[in-house]
């Protein structure tokens, strides 16, 4: 598994890196609440400041996500989304200017086939993907498929994750490695724990992988906060619950551009 | 997913012994990174546990003191007269405490809670006996206790909820998806990996992440273990085929395990057809075309659209409505060691009425599941055969059901 070999998600962070500041990673699931509407959502997240965009796939059972990112997946599902809507967000995504990355359970990636799925989110010119509940152990296919591809793999580390088990999902990852900031599922929370620099130093000491932290982030605060020692912010909730506010879709596509607009601010604030 | 290695004179295949945690190509742990060192953490501790005699002592001892086993067996000629003459025996898991075999499991399992040095043990629950059977050992135990319930089954099953909460239970009705048993599970596995450092989570039957599936079939295996020697002392012989319902299937592999190695033995797991599978309202998960898929944590059959997302399932019982099947009914399946057949509910509530009618037993609507195996298979063999079957539950928690289905209470009468 080198941790070399040139990947897109790893030469944003680098380029980030050498600006001196941390990445900005935006998550959204597509068909939320259309696919169209979810598309322009997108890429007001481009446009506002995202280095990456997390394209979310809806998911009839997301046992790791929280109320907020349930409630729009399920209505992103009502309203007839398909997989296959996840690679036209992806291309819409890579046709502003930002790199996408797809972060999906891992059933939806077996049932269309491990290989389909990397030769069709290649082809969309996806980076790669993120597997909230897929761990290395049980990933052999994702594993071969992504060198086939040239994909990224991105897999989760928590604060529960023993030395052993640092080692040998760092070891796996390709692009970066997604810290959970806390033991719990994806939500909007008023502090990121303490328990997120203690991760990023433990990953640290096992991998040069860039580490990102996610879970609970929604703040420009909290963004120049994590920025001071992870290389990349990644908001997901806080997006979504901006996006699911009451009034016009172009209404909350704005209050979801000056929220973006905040977090770039706080991912280059960050005292490093 | 077809097997095609030798398999073993147990009818296993010989590539599971070095991949733990799976079942030919099922099973397996799909699940977040951080519960990880939870599973791997309960791994150790049950298998220590397998081979400490304290542990087996205090288990054998709540056992004959609490649950009451063994469990009898009762020939029930009168219904088997309905069976095409065949000769037919209840493991009667209904006299169990608790009224089901689930508390052989929760038992075992909140052992293995306080061996851990966790305060806190959580529960999925569908119709809701193995929310009662855990609130009833987190009683007995000293442990705090949530379980996690569909918001529609707690309606259905009002009783079983006041029974948890009277035993000192909270209970958290689920309003999410389709708010039945999947959904419990989705929140328990959420609170599970809030709170995993202080708090068990007891799944209730053979699915999940490892060791889940292989760790509950242990600790029902003793359903197996005494009916074949009861049958053997009855009769003299091995039964021809054993017979049990499977939703997750734990009732149905804590049987069938002891008799995995008698190959004259036919293993028969009955589905919940439903109200039919042309009508696309069903668990059958075997008879309806279900493909391999991962939920809650293993791969097994799954019953999904063309993405991989989850169809939700139906049944008459709420035990038997869930969407997949755990990994080693797949295996036994694709194996060809087991075979697997549906009941349609309305076959239920007949063969639910006739044992009641003809035998004086009032059966779980799961467990009557079996009950309409034992009548095929019955006819099938003829006088000359033996059916063994798991009487998993009984019926009272179903009086509201029936009294509606066979239009007992008046109108206006019901709650």
């Amino acid at each position: 598994m080198s941790t070399t070999q040139a990947t897109r998600l790893g030469e944003v962070l680098e380029r980030c890196r050498a600006e001196g500041r941390a990445a900005l990673v935006g998550y959204l699931p597509v068909g939320y609440p259309s696919v169209e509407g979810s598309i322009e959502a997108m890429k007001v997240l481009v446009e506002a400041g995202c280095d990456i965009v997390e394209v979310g796939v809806a998911y009839s059972d997301p046992v790791i996500d929280g109320p907020v990112n349930q409630e729009a997946m399920a209505a992103a599902l009502a309203a007839g989304v398909r997989v296959d809507d996840v690679f036209t967000a992806v291309s819409a995504v890579r046709d502003a200017g930002a790199v996408p990355v797809v972060m999906t359970y891992w059933n939806l990636v077996l049932k269309r086939g491990v290989e389909a799925f990397a030769a069709d989110l290649e082809a969309a010119g996806g980076a790669g993907l993120i597997t909230p509940d897929l761990v290395p152990d049980e990933a052999d296919d994702w594993l071969a498929a992504s060198e086939r591809h040239g994909l990224d793999r991105v897999f989760l580390v928590a604060p529960s994750s023993t030395p052993d088990r640092l080692e040998k999902v760092t070891s796996a990852c390709r692009g970066f490695v997604y810290a959970a900031s806390t033991m719990g599922v994806t939500g909007v929370r008023t502090s990121v724990d303490t328990d997120a620099r203690t991760l990023v130093e433990r990953v640290r000491e096992v991998t040069d992988v860039p580490v990102c932290i996610g879970l609970g982030v929604s703040t420009r605060e909290q963004a120049a906060e994590i920025a001071a020692y992870a290389d990349g912010v990644i908001v997901g909730s806080a997006l979504v619950r901006t996006l699911a506010g009451d009034g016009e879709l172009s209404e909350r596509l704005e209050a979801l551009r000056s929220l973006t607009t905040e977090l770039a601010q706080g991912v280059r604030e960050g005292k490093r | 997913m077809t097997d095609t290695t030798d398999t073993t004179e147990s009818g296993l295949t010989v590539d599971e012994l070095p991949r733990p945690g799976r079942f030919g190509d099922f099973g397996g742990r799909y699940v977040p990174e951080a519960l990880v060192p939870a599973l791997e953490q309960l791994d150790e501790a049950r298998q220590k546990a397998a081979v400490d005699p304290e542990f087996q002592d205090e288990l054998a001892r709540l056992h004959a003191t609490y649950t009451g086993r063994p469990s009898i067996i009762t020939e029930v000629p009168r219904f088997a007269a309905h069976c095409g003459g065949a000769r037919v025996v209840l493991k009667r898991e209904d006299l169990n405490h608790t009224g089901s075999h689930k508390i052989n499991n929760v038992l075992a399992q909140a052992l293995l809670t306080k061996r851990m040095g966790k305060t806190r043990i959580i529960a999925e629950t569908g119709a809701g006996q193995h929310g009662v059977a855990t609130a009833t050992a987190a009683a007995l135990m000293g442990l705090e206790c949530t379980v996690y319930m569909g918001k529609v089954d707690t309606e259905r099953q009002a009783l079983n909820v006041a029974r948890m909460k009277i035993l000192g239970a909270e209970v958290v009705a689920v309003e999410h998806g389709s708010a039945t048993l999947k959904d419990a599970i989705n929140e328990a596995l959420r609170d599970w990996v809030t709170n995993v450092t202080t708090t068990h989570y007891a799944i209730g039957t053979v699915t999940g992440p490892h060791p889940f599936p292989e760790m509950v079939r242990d600790f029902h295996a003793i359903i197996g273990e005494e009916a074949r020697a009861q049958v053997l002392e009855l009769t003299g012989r091995l039964p021809d085929a054993v017979v049990a319902c499977v939703g997750g299937g734990s009732n149905a592999m804590g049987i069938f395990h002891r008799f995995v190695p008698d190959t004259g033995v036919r293993l028969i797991g009955i589905e919940a057809g439903g109200e039919g599978v042309q009508s696309g309202r069903h668990a059958a998960r075997f008879a309806a075309d279900a493909t391999p898929g991962v939920l809650h944590g293993a791969m097994s059959y799954l019953m999904q659209d063309t993405d991989g997302q989850t169809v939700e399932s139906h049944s008459i019982s709420a035990g038997l409505d869930y969407p997949s099947v755990g990994p080693e009914h797949a295996h036994l399946r694709d194996s060809g060691r087991a075979e697997y057949r549906y009941a349609t509910d309305d076959a239920v509530m007949e063969a639910f009425r006739l044992l009641c009618r003809t035998e004086g037993i009032i059966p779980a609507l799961e467990s009557a599941h079996a009950l309409v195996g034992a009548m095929e298979v019955g006819r099938e063999l003829g006088p000359d055969g033996l059916v063994l079957v798991n009487l998993s539950g009984r019926g009272d928690k179903d009086m509201h059901t029936a009294a509606a289905y066979f239009g007992l209470v008046e109108e206006g009468t019901q709650s």
